[in-house]
């Protein structure tokens, strides 16, 4: 039997790798972050702070507007429950693989960003390795990209003077990558096309960040009109 | 600021509570001791793929396809990053060769 410090060790081999695109896009976009922060006259504890308590990207950013506004708790949350909505499809994609004993599950949830989400949704993890603990720490390692991304932003936001530029385009580039990954696994293609034909369908009608809930209600909606066909051709499995 | 550090402490609050009420409230509503409804073991199933591809999209919503450069170089650099993958399905290279050709498209040509 092997010991289980080299379990957390295989695990950790096994979970950096798939991280290093997230290292590069959230030191990036955690860096941007600070650095608004920093230029709107906040100290470095709060991107510091912030990106360790809320992770979740572009909740944090409009946070920043909302903190020199007026003071409006319920239109926070409200707005809040609206920006993140998507996460509930999260949750329900993962209620299985999540399911797993120990207070690991709590950390995997409340971690639960865009990337963390779609790498431990279509990780292929090796025989042998422990799931919870590569999922684990897949978690922590975005975790920590990101608060010292924000971190380093914040103190040292003005200093910094280098074309980066187009940078952020490396999350775009990671989100393709994982839809292609569970395109070349899956049998059929009816909920992937689904996904993006609906999605393009209301941001053409809704602009911008608007369009995630209708997408959302189509979504749910189609799959639910199309759960006997669906079914019938099988899932992943 | 207008705000006192209590009043920016709620708000600060309000947005952590959001975002952890969207990511925990599916497993509160279907826990592992109870059986799942067979409808969310069925979204269970579908909705991964359908939220990649809402996730793809998501990252093109600020596009403007009718003027500045039109997507043009979003449209270029993910078929370098398709092209990549399908070719040689390595992670990091269709994710690096992506983002370098996109650099390059938005600092130097467009």
């Amino acid at each position: 039997m092997i010991n289980q410090k080299e379990v957390i060790q295989n695990a950790f081999k096994a979970a950096f790798p798939v991280t290093v695109p997230i290292m590069a896009g959230f030191t990036f976009l955690g860096l941007a972050y600070g650095i608004y922060m920093n230029v709107s006259g906040f100290s470095f504890l709060y991107p510091m702070l912030m990106s360790l308590t809320i992770f979740a990207g572009s909740a944090e950013f409009v946070t920043v507007s909302w903190l020199l506004g007026p003071f409006a708790p319920l239109k926070a949350l409200l707005l809040t429950l609206m920006i993140n909505a998507r996460h509930l499809f999260y949750g329900l994609s993962m209620l299985e693989k999540y399911n797993i004993p120990g207070l690991k599950k709590y950390y995997l949830i409340f971690g639960m960003c865009d990337e963390s989400f779609s790498i431990n949704c279509t990780a292929d993890i090796p025989v042998g390795v422990d799931k919870s603990w590569y999922m684990f720490f897949v978690t922590l390692l975005n975790h920590l990209y990101w608060v010292a991304g924000a971190t380093m932003g914040g103190l040292f936001g003005s200093l910094i003077h280098f074309n980066t530029q187009g940078l952020e385009f490396v999350m775009t580039a990671l989100f393709v990558v994982l839809f292609l990954e569970q395109w070349m696994k899956e049998k059929h293609h009816g909920s992937s096309l689904l996904g993006l034909g609906l999605s393009v369908l209301c941001l053409t009608l809704f602009r911008g960040a608007n369009f995630i809930i209708p997408s959302m209600c189509l979504i749910l909606g189609a799959l639910a009109l199309l759960q006997k066909p669906l079914e019938k051709v099988g899932g992943l499995q | 600021m207008t705000m006192t550090l209590g009043q920016q402490i709620v708000t600060i609050l309000m947005v952590i509570l959001g975002t952890v009420l969207t990511r925990f409230l599916p497993f509160f509503l279907f826990p592992p001791n109870k059986p799942t409804p067979k409808f969310i073991q069925y979204l269970g199933t579908v909705l991964p793929s359908a939220v990649l591809g809402m996730l793809v999209i998501y990252c093109l919503k600020d596009i403007n396809l009718l003027a500045g450069n039109h997507g043009i170089p979003e449209l270029i650099a993910i078929a370098v990053v398709v092209g990549l993958h399908l070719w040689k399905r390595q992670m990091l290279l269709s994710i690096a060769g992506g983002t370098i050709t996109y650099m390059i498209l938005v600092q130097r040509i467009f």
